[in-house]
């Protein structure tokens, strides 16, 4: 992309070597950004690294930490358990979205528009929820532990079926686009040579949707290694990475020992993220322009078992949020279902109180508002500015990067670099900016290449005419590109929200006694025993991420009728 | 025009409420205090509120989290404090902290009232206590039926096979229940007896909870039939209606003390004197008998709804001492042997 920025940009500089005004501000916002992302992604990561390769009292040592993890058998065994509940995990998640994916898109089954729906809940609670949702569904008071066939839910199984409820939405939103743009013609050639279902189906339709299902596999993949919340909850004495740093920061204070497990954790996390990219790379434009978009013909019987299976997948998913609801308002579980409302007094229970869910509002307000902004602005300098494509290019891949680190990692390599006792930074340390900073590092990258999207789908010409009106750049992107853009900036702004009322993993080292977190205060009451109330603070999350992904549908609505009346002839 | 007017005088009374906040938030202007602790989150209101009638001029700010988070916590700000003043942590922690040199001595008014055993031996006292926090397993009576688990009444019927995968413990290093239970069987039993029982225990536990109350909310509410935890947090929990019945084993109990101190290089002196003197004030004895049995001054205590009433000659005779000394040498050798359930047997 660097390469074709310049390219374009070459002309420009023989005709106008001088550098204009414009220009010159451009560069110095693409340097703050560098900045920015600079001190945001890659310092700390380094402090990580080098506090690995020190002992307690910070002199440097080699790889002796790394000695010591390899001989530790409770330490490095979480490798194998990792790996194994991220490879199952992915599985089972592909599999079950995928015909999901396919129903919705390749059948006429009724009710598309709320399966769909009802298939993006699991994004607006956090990862904890199912997890404690299973301890009532299958716990050994379970109300339908029967299922188990006897098997404990306190361990893999647990964790995997949590990880499927987390990671399915995820995977589905992939693979819907996959199977969306499609090639009718592709299918009526092979009706015409007589292909059968199954062959159609291997020879047209996995190859077409190739790269989305090798996307979704990484995704599913890196989100469940990387995953805490439900491993901490219902993981019982099955060990993952990322309970171990966990373990090791906040039972042991052993800060050199959590950050080589980090080291090991980043490891599959950053290789599924190169060969993702690797991969992605060599993908070619499927649709043509003389493609005929594939229209799914009605088909009773299958489109009857499409709607049974969405609609069993649909109920497994309600069923879960529900059981969450269910038992925050249940007085003693099991032994007293009297329906009260004394779980949601917070005030008296560990984790931080009321305070801790003012405070996560808070703390996501400031992080969609900053964290657009920054992104947004960030974006468009990359993504418009000519020349200077060197560094254009290595901040772009500093705001790739942040999708490869682990929210636990990126946790502790804050502390590392932020409480250092020389980083003039240090005094953000422990106050509720530490957290919004990481929050926005944490879900850099989806927003950022949402805003890349966005900004490529604008010609260029916009910047060109206005610079040869001698309109600055900067009124043309108040004026111009951020209203066109403003159905992306919104989608980046809510996607941040979400995501920072339900995060644990980025927050879980960084937060103070005065900046609690209602998804922290959730994990500690379930660590002290009071699991109905940590279910009842799981439940507020997800009414307040629900309220304002509602909002959000109808303010789109409202403005696109405004800002995006153009699009329409 | 009419809300022009009416913003104005919105605005003159933001800057007149604003001003006198802060001539008013002078005047009485609390003293904040950072009190680290331990003790359970449903009481941390109550304490200060009790607190409050005495003296409302301090303001606590609670930091709380398990035993072990907490003392790990204050280590690792050793060269930086956060804290004020620690009040209602395991003694052992205290004990750690006072050879770190972390702790201010304080001689506070009235320590001679105390139960010696209840304050340290040092004068001034490093720490003074508050109350006895003791073992106790939790037994749910409806699911052990259901299991036909047989009532165990001492540790050692603990390692009867038939309890295989029906109990739980907290994990030592974080919680100081889990920590007060190895070190009083390391006591009880001596060290190879002692690791010889918890090998044997280790084969009939199910998990190990990072806090010391889960162990016996989760037998509370029948997600285990049998959870080792601590004597205060059963009784609450058999209040709220759980089928309980609160075990002592009979050869003996962990106990450790809950006890207050002074972190050295406190900005706020005098504050932290004024409550450590009111902490082990009759009246604050009287609150801590309100959940435990055994508290630091004599002839306050009365009997505790719920609570076994032979705890006090169960205690064993707890060398606290050695339990600190010992610390992080038992909870490595513990940590090699259990952490991991999933290990190959």
């Amino acid at each position: 992309m660097a390469s074709n920025a310049q390219a374009i940009a070459t002309p420009a500089h023989t005709v106008r070597p001088q550098l204009s005004r414009d220009d010159r501000i451009m560069r110095g916002f693409i340097l703050l950004v560098g900045v920015w992302m600079v001190v945001t992604v890659l310092l700390p990561l380094y402090f990580m690294l080098s506090k690995s390769l020190e002992d307690r009292g910070g002199d440097f040592v080699g790889l002796v930490n790394y000695a010591a993890y390899f001989s530790t058998p409770a330490l490095f065994y979480s490798i194998g358990n990792s790996l194994t509940i991220a490879a199952v995990s992915t599985v089972f998640t592909i599999s079950l979205a995928f015909v999901y994916a396919y129903a919705l898109t390749r059948s006429c089954m009724i009710g598309k528009g709320t399966f769909r729906v009802i298939a993006l809940v699991p994004l607006l609670a956090p990862s904890l929820l199912p997890a404690i949702s299973f301890v009532y569904l299958f716990g050994n008071q379970g109300i339908i532990k029967g299922l188990l066939g006897g098997n404990t839910i306190y361990g893999p199984i647990g964790i995997v079926m949590g990880e499927v409820f987390y990671t399915f939405p995820h995977a589905l939103m992939i693979m819907v686009v996959a199977l969306a743009t499609a090639d009718g013609r592709l299918y009526e050639a092979a009706v015409s040579l007589r292909a059968g279902p199954v062959r159609t189906f291997f020879t047209v339709t996995l190859p077409g949707i190739k790269y989305g299902l090798i996307s979704a596999v990484f995704v599913v993949f890196t989100l469940v290694i990387t995953d805490f919340g439900i491993p901490k909850v219902i993981g019982g004495q099955y060990n993952v990475l990322a309970t171990d740093i966990y373990k090791q920061v906040i039972g042991q204070q052993n800060f050199q020992m959590g950050a080589v497990v980090s080291v090991v954790l980043l490891i599959p996390a950053v290789a599924a993220f190169i060969a993702d990219r690797i991969i992605q790379g060599r993908q070619t434009a499927a649709l043509t322009s003389s493609s005929v978009a594939y229209e799914p013909k009605p088909r009773r019987s299958y489109d009857l078992a499409m709607t049974g299976y969405c609609a069993l997948i649909g109920f497994m998913i309600l069923g879960i949020v529900g059981m969450a609801a269910y038992a925050s308002f249940v007085q003693f579980w099991p032994y007293n279902l009297t329906l009260v409302l004394k779980n949601y007094n917070f005030d008296v229970m560990d984790g931080g109180g009321w305070a801790s869910f003012y405070n996560s509002l808070r703390m996501a307000a400031y992080t969609a508002v900053f964290g657009t902004a920054i992104i947004f602005t960030g974006a468009y300098m990359v993504e418009k500015a000519r020349g200077f494509g060197a560094v254009r290019g290595g901040i772009q891949f500093l705001c790739i990067l942040p999708m490869a680190v682990p929210g636990m990692v990126l946790g502790l390599a804050y502390i590392f670099f932020f409480n250092h006792p020389d980083n003039p930074l240090n005094f953000i340390y422990g106050t509720m900016a530490i957290l919004v900073i990481v929050t926005i590092t944490h879900f850099y990258t989806v927003s950022h290449l949402t805003a890349i999207t966005a900004l490529k789908q604008m010609d260029r010409e916009f910047e060109s005419v206005s610079s040869s009106l001698k309109v600055p750049f900067y009124k043309t992107f108040v004026r111009v590109t951020v209203p066109v853009c403003m159905p992306a900036i919104l989608d980046v702004s809510i996607y941040l929200f979400v995501n920072a009322m339900t995060t644990v993993s980025a927050v879980i080292f960084l937060y103070s006694p005065d900046t609690a977190l209602a998804s922290v205060a959730a994990l500690n009451m379930d660590d002290a025993g009071d699991i109905a109330p940590a279910a009842a603070m799981c439940m507020m999350i997800f009414y307040a991420a629900a309220t304002v992904r509602i909002l959000h549908v109808l303010a789109t609505r409202g403005l696109a009728r405004r800002t995006q009346a153009w699009r329409t002839r | 025009m009419g809300l022009g007017k009416y913003s104005r005088l919105l605005g003159g009374m933001a800057l007149a409420a604003v001003a006198i906040g802060l001539v008013g938030g002078k005047a009485i202007a609390a003293t904040e205090l950072t009190v680290y602790t331990a003790v359970e989150a449903e009481d941390l209101k109550k304490y200060a509120e009790r607190f409050n009638e005495d003296h409302p001029d301090i303001n606590i700010n609670w930091v709380r989290d398990s035993t072990g988070i907490v003392t790990a916590k204050l280590l690792a700000e050793k060269n930086n404090p956060q804290a004020d003043v620690i009040w209602g942590l395991a003694a052992t922690s205290l004990l750690l902290f006072k050879g770190e040199g972390m702790l201010e001595p304080y001689a506070a008014k009235g320590v001679d009232k105390l139960d010696p055993k209840f304050r340290d031996k040092a004068d001034p006292p490093s720490w003074v206590g508050m109350d006895a926090w003791v073992a106790s397993i939790c037994y749910n009576t409806v699911e052990a039926e259901k299991a036909k688990l047989p009532l165990p009444t001492s540790w050692a019927d603990l390692l009867n096979p038939v309890y295989k995968g029906q109990i739980i413990m907290p994990n030592p290093a974080s919680s100081g229940t889990g920590f007060l239970d190895v070190s009083s069987w390391l006591q009880l039993f001596g060290e190879d007896e002692g690791w010889k029982f918890m090998d044997g225990l280790h084969e009939n536990i199910a998990r190990y909870t990072h806090s010391g109350s889960k162990p016996c909310k989760l037998a509370a509410a029948g997600e285990i039939p049998i959870g080792i935890s601590f004597a205060f947090r059963a009784a609450k929990s058999k209040a709220e209606g759980a089928p309980l019945e609160i075990v002592i084993p009979k050869e003996g109990i962990g106990w450790d003390m809950e006890a207050t101190a002074i972190v050295k290089g406190t900005k706020n002196m005098d504050a932290a004197k004024t409550l450590v003197d009111w902490s082990i004030s009759k009246k604050a004895n009287e609150m801590y008998n309100e959940g435990y049995a055994v508290v630091a001054m004599p002839g306050i205590a009365k009997p505790v709804e719920h609570f076994p009433p032979n705890v006090a000659e169960k205690m064993i005779d707890n060398d606290f001492e050695w339990a600190a000394s010992n610390r992080e040498r038992i909870l490595a050798e513990w940590q090699k042997r259990y952490d991991s359930k999933s290990e190959a047997k």
